[in-house]
Protein backbone atom coordinates (compact mmCIF):
# COMPACT_ATOMS: atom_id res chain seq x y z
CA UNK A 1 0.00 0.00 0.00
CA UNK A 2 1.29 3.51 -0.91
CA UNK A 3 2.88 5.36 2.28
CA UNK A 4 1.50 8.87 2.91
CA UNK A 5 5.02 10.86 3.03
CA UNK A 6 6.39 12.66 5.65
CA UNK A 7 8.58 15.37 4.15
CA UNK A 8 11.03 18.32 5.97
CA UNK A 9 11.51 21.53 4.69
CA UNK A 10 14.88 23.41 4.90
CA UNK A 11 14.90 26.82 4.55
CA UNK A 12 18.35 28.17 3.20
CA UNK A 13 20.23 31.05 2.86
CA UNK A 14 23.50 31.29 1.40
CA UNK A 15 24.40 27.54 2.41
CA UNK A 16 23.03 27.50 5.66
CA UNK A 17 19.69 26.56 7.56
CA UNK A 18 18.15 29.58 9.15
CA UNK A 19 15.26 28.02 11.32
CA UNK A 20 16.28 27.33 14.68
CA UNK A 21 18.00 23.42 14.70
CA UNK A 22 18.56 22.18 18.27
CA UNK A 23 20.21 19.07 17.60
CA UNK A 24 23.16 17.34 19.88
CA UNK A 25 25.31 15.76 17.86
CA UNK A 26 25.41 17.91 14.93
CA UNK A 27 28.84 19.14 13.89
CA UNK A 28 26.99 22.36 12.26
CA UNK A 29 23.71 22.80 13.06
CA UNK A 30 23.10 25.08 10.06
CA UNK A 31 24.72 22.85 7.62
CA UNK A 32 22.26 21.61 5.43
CA UNK A 33 23.55 18.74 4.12
CA UNK A 34 24.59 17.46 7.83
CA UNK A 35 21.17 17.95 8.76
CA UNK A 36 19.49 16.45 6.00
CA UNK A 37 21.42 13.26 6.96
CA UNK A 38 20.28 13.50 9.96
CA UNK A 39 16.34 13.19 8.80
CA UNK A 40 17.40 10.46 6.72
CA UNK A 41 18.45 7.86 9.13
CA UNK A 42 15.17 9.37 10.85
CA UNK A 43 13.33 7.90 8.20
CA UNK A 44 11.89 10.89 6.37
CA UNK A 45 10.54 10.40 3.02
CA UNK A 46 11.47 13.64 1.25
CA UNK A 47 13.56 16.63 1.51
CA UNK A 48 12.42 20.16 0.33
CA UNK A 49 15.37 22.71 0.18
CA UNK A 50 13.69 26.05 0.10
CA UNK A 51 15.85 29.07 -0.85
CA UNK A 52 15.41 32.17 1.28
CA UNK A 53 17.73 34.08 -0.52
CA UNK A 54 17.44 36.85 -3.02
CA UNK A 55 20.86 37.47 -4.43
CA UNK A 56 23.14 35.98 -6.92
CA UNK A 57 26.01 34.85 -4.43
CA UNK A 58 22.80 33.13 -2.67
CA UNK A 59 22.04 31.08 -5.35
CA UNK A 60 25.57 29.99 -6.58
CA UNK A 61 25.57 28.94 -2.49
CA UNK A 62 22.54 26.97 -3.25
CA UNK A 63 23.88 24.97 -6.37
CA UNK A 64 26.33 24.04 -3.99
CA UNK A 65 24.14 23.01 -1.00
CA UNK A 66 21.99 21.24 -3.56
CA UNK A 67 25.18 19.35 -4.93
CA UNK A 68 26.36 18.45 -1.24
CA UNK A 69 22.81 16.80 -0.08
CA UNK A 70 22.13 15.14 -3.47
CA UNK A 71 25.72 13.63 -3.39
CA UNK A 72 25.08 11.31 -0.19
CA UNK A 73 21.00 11.20 -0.06
CA UNK A 74 19.21 8.98 -1.95
CA UNK A 75 15.61 9.77 -1.91
CA UNK A 76 13.53 12.47 -3.39
CA UNK A 77 14.77 16.19 -3.24
CA UNK A 78 12.71 19.20 -4.32
CA UNK A 79 14.31 22.80 -4.54
CA UNK A 80 12.24 25.52 -4.16
CA UNK A 81 12.18 29.73 -3.73
CA UNK A 82 12.98 31.62 -6.28
CA UNK A 83 12.37 29.68 -9.45
CA UNK A 84 11.56 32.10 -11.97
CA UNK A 85 12.83 30.50 -15.05
CA UNK A 86 13.26 27.61 -17.19
CA UNK A 87 17.10 28.59 -16.73
CA UNK A 88 16.22 28.50 -12.94
CA UNK A 89 14.46 25.09 -12.73
CA UNK A 90 17.67 23.48 -15.31
CA UNK A 91 20.48 24.86 -12.69
CA UNK A 92 18.65 23.23 -10.14
CA UNK A 93 18.01 20.23 -11.66
CA UNK A 94 21.46 20.16 -13.02
CA UNK A 95 22.99 20.14 -9.80
CA UNK A 96 20.96 17.44 -8.71
CA UNK A 97 17.36 18.06 -7.34
CA UNK A 98 15.01 15.67 -8.53
CA UNK A 99 11.72 18.05 -8.56
CA UNK A 100 11.26 22.08 -8.61
CA UNK A 101 8.81 24.06 -6.75
CA UNK A 102 7.45 26.42 -8.74
CA UNK A 103 5.21 29.42 -7.22
CA UNK A 104 5.10 33.31 -8.39
CA UNK A 105 6.30 32.48 -11.81
CA UNK A 106 4.06 30.10 -12.56
CA UNK A 107 0.87 32.42 -11.73
CA UNK A 108 2.66 34.87 -13.97
CA UNK A 109 3.43 32.39 -16.92
CA UNK A 110 1.42 29.59 -16.56
CA UNK A 111 3.10 27.46 -19.64
CA UNK A 112 6.08 27.49 -17.17
CA UNK A 113 4.58 24.75 -15.84
CA UNK A 114 4.03 23.09 -19.74
CA UNK A 115 7.62 23.78 -20.45
CA UNK A 116 8.68 22.37 -17.54
CA UNK A 117 6.95 18.77 -17.73
CA UNK A 118 7.68 18.72 -21.33
CA UNK A 119 11.69 19.07 -20.90
CA UNK A 120 12.13 16.84 -17.42
CA UNK A 121 8.77 14.82 -17.23
CA UNK A 122 5.70 16.16 -14.49
CA UNK A 123 7.06 14.03 -11.61
CA UNK A 124 9.82 17.26 -11.79
CA UNK A 125 7.50 19.86 -11.62
CA UNK A 126 5.79 21.03 -8.55
CA UNK A 127 3.48 23.74 -8.07
CA UNK A 128 3.15 25.56 -4.69
CA UNK A 129 -0.18 27.26 -3.89
CA UNK A 130 0.09 29.86 -0.77
CA UNK A 131 -4.02 30.33 -0.29
CA UNK A 132 -5.58 32.30 2.57
CA UNK A 133 -9.07 31.77 3.69
CA UNK A 134 -11.42 33.91 2.20
CA UNK A 135 -15.45 33.15 3.82
CA UNK A 136 -16.45 30.95 0.96
CA UNK A 137 -12.88 29.52 -0.65
CA UNK A 138 -9.36 30.57 -0.55
CA UNK A 139 -7.68 32.92 -2.57
CA UNK A 140 -3.82 32.34 -4.14
CA UNK A 141 -1.22 34.79 -2.68
CA UNK A 142 1.56 35.31 -5.04
CA UNK A 143 5.00 36.60 -3.77
CA UNK A 144 5.65 34.78 -0.47
CA UNK A 145 2.21 36.02 0.09
CA UNK A 146 2.47 39.44 -0.47
CA UNK A 147 0.10 40.03 -3.40
CA UNK A 148 -3.08 38.75 -3.45
CA UNK A 149 -4.08 37.05 -6.51
CA UNK A 150 -7.83 36.91 -8.48
CA UNK A 151 -7.27 33.50 -8.64
CA UNK A 152 -9.30 30.59 -6.37
CA UNK A 153 -6.92 27.69 -4.94
CA UNK A 154 -9.17 24.69 -5.92
CA UNK A 155 -9.19 26.75 -9.88
CA UNK A 156 -5.93 27.12 -9.99
CA UNK A 157 -4.66 23.55 -8.65
CA UNK A 158 -6.53 22.22 -11.43
CA UNK A 159 -5.59 24.00 -14.40
CA UNK A 160 -1.76 23.56 -13.08
CA UNK A 161 -2.47 20.27 -13.15
CA UNK A 162 -3.74 20.04 -16.69
CA UNK A 163 -0.84 22.45 -17.32
CA UNK A 164 1.62 19.86 -16.43
CA UNK A 165 2.55 19.86 -12.79
CA UNK A 166 2.99 16.73 -11.21
CA UNK A 167 2.25 17.77 -7.85
CA UNK A 168 1.06 20.14 -5.80
CA UNK A 169 2.46 22.07 -2.28
CA UNK A 170 -0.01 23.58 -0.65
CA UNK A 171 0.17 25.96 1.96
CA UNK A 172 -2.27 27.57 4.12
CA UNK A 173 -0.93 30.93 5.07
CA UNK A 174 -3.56 31.33 7.76
CA UNK A 175 -1.93 28.22 9.63
CA UNK A 176 1.58 28.68 8.70
CA UNK A 177 4.01 29.36 11.42
CA UNK A 178 1.04 28.93 14.15
CA UNK A 179 1.52 25.60 14.92
CA UNK A 180 -2.24 25.39 15.43
CA UNK A 181 -2.79 22.41 12.74
CA UNK A 182 -2.97 22.06 8.84
CA UNK A 183 -5.99 23.61 7.34
CA UNK A 184 -7.72 20.58 6.54
CA UNK A 185 -10.54 22.23 4.92
CA UNK A 186 -8.24 23.66 2.29
CA UNK A 187 -6.43 20.61 1.68
CA UNK A 188 -9.69 18.24 0.98
CA UNK A 189 -10.94 21.06 -1.10
CA UNK A 190 -7.90 20.98 -3.86
CA UNK A 191 -6.83 17.39 -3.07
CA UNK A 192 -10.37 15.93 -4.17
CA UNK A 193 -10.65 18.17 -7.19
CA UNK A 194 -7.03 17.06 -8.62
CA UNK A 195 -5.42 13.78 -9.57
CA UNK A 196 -1.84 14.54 -8.78
CA UNK A 197 -0.38 14.40 -5.14
CA UNK A 198 -1.33 17.41 -2.70
CA UNK A 199 1.39 18.16 -0.34
CA UNK A 200 -0.36 19.80 3.03
CA UNK A 201 1.80 22.79 4.25
CA UNK A 202 1.48 25.25 7.04
CA UNK A 203 0.55 24.82 10.53
CA UNK A 204 2.20 21.75 11.49
CA UNK A 205 2.69 21.58 15.26
CA UNK A 206 1.37 18.30 17.09
CA UNK A 207 1.28 14.63 15.95
CA UNK A 208 -1.95 14.53 15.99
CA UNK A 209 -2.15 17.81 13.33
CA UNK A 210 -0.61 15.21 10.78
CA UNK A 211 -3.07 12.59 11.26
CA UNK A 212 -5.59 14.82 10.94
CA UNK A 213 -4.44 16.09 7.69
CA UNK A 214 -3.90 12.11 6.49
CA UNK A 215 -7.70 12.04 7.35
CA UNK A 216 -9.88 14.67 7.49
CA UNK A 217 -7.71 16.37 4.94
CA UNK A 218 -6.97 13.69 2.84
CA UNK A 219 -3.41 14.67 1.94
CA UNK A 220 -0.92 12.97 -0.09
CA UNK A 221 1.82 13.71 2.06
CA UNK A 222 2.69 16.72 4.94
CA UNK A 223 5.40 18.90 4.83
CA UNK A 224 7.16 21.03 8.20
CA UNK A 225 10.08 22.01 8.99
CA UNK A 226 10.18 23.37 13.21
CA UNK A 227 8.61 20.43 14.15
CA UNK A 228 11.65 18.44 12.89
CA UNK A 229 13.96 20.75 14.09
CA UNK A 230 14.11 21.67 17.66
CA UNK A 231 13.87 17.86 18.78
CA UNK A 232 15.52 14.48 18.33
CA UNK A 233 13.61 11.47 17.32
CA UNK A 234 10.55 13.89 15.95
CA UNK A 235 10.57 12.11 12.54
CA UNK A 236 10.80 8.41 13.69
CA UNK A 237 8.47 9.27 16.73
CA UNK A 238 5.93 10.96 14.34
CA UNK A 239 5.85 7.89 12.19
CA UNK A 240 5.52 5.13 14.90
CA UNK A 241 2.41 7.72 15.89
CA UNK A 242 0.99 7.52 12.90
CA UNK A 243 1.35 4.00 12.08
CA UNK A 244 -0.41 2.98 15.46
CA UNK A 245 -3.06 5.19 14.61
CA UNK A 246 -3.79 3.21 11.01
CA UNK A 247 -2.27 5.90 9.01
CA UNK A 248 0.18 3.82 6.82
CA UNK A 249 3.66 4.86 6.91
CA UNK A 250 6.96 3.84 5.37
CA UNK A 251 8.85 2.52 8.33
CA UNK B 1 37.88 -5.19 -20.75
CA UNK B 2 36.09 -2.30 -20.08
CA UNK B 3 34.15 -3.10 -17.07
CA UNK B 4 32.21 0.30 -17.97
CA UNK B 5 28.56 0.74 -17.73
CA UNK B 6 26.89 2.20 -20.59
CA UNK B 7 23.98 4.89 -19.16
CA UNK B 8 21.43 5.85 -21.90
CA UNK B 9 20.89 9.26 -22.48
CA UNK B 10 17.52 9.43 -24.88
CA UNK B 11 16.66 13.36 -23.37
CA UNK B 12 13.47 11.62 -21.35
CA UNK B 13 14.23 13.51 -18.26
CA UNK B 14 17.52 14.31 -16.26
CA UNK B 15 20.14 11.58 -15.97
CA UNK B 16 22.13 13.23 -12.91
CA UNK B 17 20.17 11.24 -9.64
CA UNK B 18 20.72 8.16 -11.75
CA UNK B 19 24.31 9.03 -12.16
CA UNK B 20 24.61 9.53 -8.44
CA UNK B 21 23.36 6.56 -7.78
CA UNK B 22 25.08 4.37 -9.93
CA UNK B 23 28.46 6.24 -8.80
CA UNK B 24 27.40 5.69 -5.01
CA UNK B 25 26.81 2.02 -6.33
CA UNK B 26 30.64 1.65 -7.35
CA UNK B 27 30.08 1.44 -11.18
CA UNK B 28 32.13 3.58 -13.53
CA UNK B 29 29.81 5.03 -15.70
CA UNK B 30 30.00 6.85 -19.08
CA UNK B 31 27.76 8.12 -21.71
CA UNK B 32 27.82 7.01 -24.98
CA UNK B 33 27.25 9.81 -27.89
CA UNK B 34 26.13 7.23 -30.52
CA UNK B 35 24.62 3.57 -30.32
CA UNK B 36 28.11 2.92 -31.81
CA UNK B 37 29.58 3.74 -28.34
CA UNK B 38 27.54 1.37 -26.47
CA UNK B 39 29.38 -1.43 -28.36
CA UNK B 40 31.98 -1.88 -25.88
CA UNK B 41 29.53 -1.14 -22.60
CA UNK B 42 29.93 -3.95 -20.00
CA UNK B 43 25.99 -2.80 -18.64
CA UNK B 44 23.74 -0.98 -19.51
CA UNK B 45 21.35 1.14 -18.07
CA UNK B 46 18.27 2.20 -20.10
CA UNK B 47 17.06 5.30 -17.22
CA UNK B 48 13.74 7.76 -18.45
CA UNK B 49 10.80 9.21 -16.72
CA UNK B 50 8.13 10.61 -18.58
CA UNK B 51 5.88 9.93 -21.63
CA UNK B 52 6.44 6.18 -23.40
CA UNK B 53 6.75 8.27 -26.37
CA UNK B 54 10.13 9.75 -25.55
CA UNK B 55 11.46 6.23 -26.16
CA UNK B 56 10.78 7.13 -29.88
CA UNK B 57 14.27 8.10 -30.14
CA UNK B 58 15.69 4.60 -28.79
CA UNK B 59 14.09 3.19 -31.69
CA UNK B 60 16.88 2.53 -34.99
CA UNK B 61 20.61 2.23 -34.09
CA UNK B 62 20.78 1.73 -30.21
CA UNK B 63 17.55 -0.85 -30.14
CA UNK B 64 19.45 -2.42 -32.88
CA UNK B 65 23.10 -2.06 -30.55
CA UNK B 66 21.11 -2.34 -27.41
CA UNK B 67 19.75 -5.78 -28.64
CA UNK B 68 23.10 -7.21 -29.94
CA UNK B 69 24.75 -6.13 -26.62
CA UNK B 70 21.62 -8.37 -24.69
CA UNK B 71 22.34 -11.48 -27.21
CA UNK B 72 25.87 -11.57 -26.42
CA UNK B 73 25.24 -11.60 -22.79
CA UNK B 74 25.95 -7.95 -21.51
CA UNK B 75 24.05 -7.18 -18.81
CA UNK B 76 21.02 -4.45 -18.82
CA UNK B 77 19.00 -2.66 -16.51
CA UNK B 78 16.16 -0.47 -17.15
CA UNK B 79 14.86 1.65 -14.42
CA UNK B 80 10.94 3.33 -15.06
CA UNK B 81 10.36 4.19 -18.29
CA UNK B 82 13.44 2.46 -19.34
CA UNK B 83 11.51 -0.58 -17.58
CA UNK B 84 8.69 -0.47 -20.08
CA UNK B 85 10.73 -0.07 -23.11
CA UNK B 86 11.95 -3.39 -22.05
CA UNK B 87 8.50 -5.04 -22.98
CA UNK B 88 7.04 -4.90 -26.95
CA UNK B 89 5.12 -1.49 -25.76
CA UNK B 90 2.43 0.53 -23.98
CA UNK B 91 -0.96 1.89 -24.78
CA UNK B 92 0.37 5.23 -23.91
CA UNK B 93 2.06 5.72 -27.34
CA UNK B 94 0.93 2.44 -29.38
CA UNK B 95 2.95 3.47 -32.27
CA UNK B 96 6.44 2.89 -30.94
CA UNK B 97 7.46 -0.60 -30.41
CA UNK B 98 9.27 -1.56 -27.03
CA UNK B 99 12.66 -3.74 -27.39
CA UNK B 100 10.65 -6.43 -26.59
CA UNK B 101 12.01 -8.42 -24.67
CA UNK B 102 9.77 -8.80 -22.06
CA UNK B 103 6.55 -9.91 -23.11
CA UNK B 104 3.39 -7.86 -22.63
CA UNK B 105 2.17 -4.10 -23.31
CA UNK B 106 2.54 -1.63 -20.30
CA UNK B 107 -0.95 0.08 -19.91
CA UNK B 108 -2.59 2.80 -17.66
CA UNK B 109 -3.09 1.95 -13.82
CA UNK B 110 -6.93 2.13 -13.27
CA UNK B 111 -6.89 2.98 -9.66
CA UNK B 112 -10.29 3.60 -8.09
CA UNK B 113 -10.48 7.03 -6.11
CA UNK B 114 -9.76 8.01 -3.47
CA UNK B 115 -6.44 6.59 -5.04
CA UNK B 116 -4.87 8.94 -7.21
CA UNK B 117 -2.84 7.99 -10.43
CA UNK B 118 0.44 8.58 -10.92
CA UNK B 119 1.00 6.73 -8.19
CA UNK B 120 3.54 8.94 -6.34
CA UNK B 121 5.70 7.74 -3.73
CA UNK B 122 6.96 5.51 -1.17
CA UNK B 123 5.39 2.10 -1.68
CA UNK B 124 6.12 -1.85 -0.59
CA UNK B 125 7.19 -4.69 -2.98
CA UNK B 126 5.83 -8.18 -2.93
CA UNK B 127 8.49 -10.57 -3.86
CA UNK B 128 7.24 -13.66 -6.38
CA UNK B 129 10.15 -15.35 -7.58
CA UNK B 130 14.21 -15.25 -6.40
CA UNK B 131 15.94 -12.50 -7.65
CA UNK B 132 19.61 -11.46 -8.02
CA UNK B 133 18.57 -7.81 -8.87
CA UNK B 134 16.70 -7.59 -5.20
CA UNK B 135 19.14 -9.72 -3.60
CA UNK B 136 19.34 -8.63 -0.02
CA UNK B 137 16.39 -6.10 -0.15
CA UNK B 138 14.77 -6.42 3.21
CA UNK B 139 11.29 -7.93 2.81
CA UNK B 140 9.37 -5.18 4.42
CA UNK B 141 11.56 -2.39 2.44
CA UNK B 142 10.14 0.45 0.64
CA UNK B 143 11.09 1.65 -2.78
CA UNK B 144 9.88 5.15 -4.35
CA UNK B 145 7.51 5.05 -7.58
CA UNK B 146 6.12 7.59 -9.47
CA UNK B 147 4.46 6.75 -12.85
CA UNK B 148 0.80 6.19 -13.95
CA UNK B 149 1.67 3.36 -16.48
CA UNK B 150 3.17 -0.07 -15.66
CA UNK B 151 3.92 -3.10 -16.85
CA UNK B 152 1.67 -6.20 -16.43
CA UNK B 153 2.63 -9.33 -13.76
CA UNK B 154 4.20 -12.32 -16.01
CA UNK B 155 6.24 -15.31 -15.31
CA UNK B 156 9.43 -12.92 -15.04
CA UNK B 157 8.08 -10.79 -12.30
CA UNK B 158 10.40 -11.11 -9.70
CA UNK B 159 7.98 -8.43 -7.20
CA UNK B 160 4.81 -6.67 -7.79
CA UNK B 161 3.50 -3.46 -6.22
CA UNK B 162 -0.14 -2.15 -5.65
CA UNK B 163 -1.92 0.58 -6.35
CA UNK B 164 -5.79 0.13 -6.80
CA UNK B 165 -4.46 -3.39 -8.86
CA UNK B 166 -1.30 -5.44 -9.14
CA UNK B 167 1.65 -4.62 -11.34
CA UNK B 168 5.14 -5.55 -12.14
CA UNK B 169 7.04 -3.72 -10.09
CA UNK B 170 10.49 -5.71 -10.96
CA UNK B 171 11.57 -8.07 -13.21
CA UNK B 172 14.29 -10.39 -14.08
CA UNK B 173 15.70 -13.18 -16.66
CA UNK B 174 19.25 -14.34 -16.51
CA UNK B 175 20.82 -10.59 -16.88
CA UNK B 176 18.51 -8.38 -18.32
CA UNK B 177 16.17 -6.62 -15.36
CA UNK B 178 13.93 -3.91 -14.93
CA UNK B 179 12.34 -1.88 -11.87
CA UNK B 180 9.45 0.52 -11.94
CA UNK B 181 10.52 2.37 -8.80
CA UNK B 182 13.67 4.56 -8.98
CA UNK B 183 16.10 2.61 -6.84
CA UNK B 184 18.47 6.07 -6.98
CA UNK B 185 15.28 7.48 -5.17
CA UNK B 186 14.98 4.45 -2.75
CA UNK B 187 17.58 5.07 -0.35
CA UNK B 188 19.08 1.63 1.11
CA UNK B 189 17.18 -0.41 -0.66
CA UNK B 190 17.48 1.34 -3.88
CA UNK B 191 21.34 1.57 -3.35
CA UNK B 192 21.42 -2.37 -2.69
CA UNK B 193 19.10 -3.45 -6.17
CA UNK B 194 22.00 -0.79 -8.05
CA UNK B 195 25.00 -2.48 -6.33
CA UNK B 196 23.29 -5.89 -7.43
CA UNK B 197 23.72 -4.56 -10.91
CA UNK B 198 26.90 -3.24 -10.93
CA UNK B 199 27.82 -6.59 -9.62
CA UNK B 200 25.96 -8.55 -12.38
CA UNK B 201 28.42 -6.24 -14.49
CA UNK B 202 31.52 -6.67 -13.00
CA UNK B 203 31.80 -10.26 -12.26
Amino acid sequence: MLSRRIIACLDVRNGCVVKGVKFAGLQNAGDPAALARRYNIEGIDELVILDVTATIEGRRAMADTIRAVSKELFIPLAVGGGIRSDEDAGAAIEAGADKVSVNTAALSEPALLTRLSTRYGSQAVVVAIDAKATGNGWSVYARSGQAETMRDAVGWAREAEARGAGEILLTSIDRDGTRSGFDCGLTAAVSTAVSIPVIASGGAGTFEHFKDVFTTGQADAALAASIFHFSEHAVADLKNYLHTNGVPVRC
Amino acid sequence: MSRKIALIDYGAGNLTSVRKGLEAAGADIYTPATARDVTHAAGIVVPGVGHFAATASLDGPWRDEILRCVEAGVPLFGICLGMQWLFDGSTEAAEIPGLGVFSGLCTRIEAPRPLKVPHVGWNTLARSRESVLLDGVEPAAHVYFTHAYAAPVTSECVATSEHGVTFAAAVERAHVGGVQFHPEKSSDAGLRILRNFVRMVTT
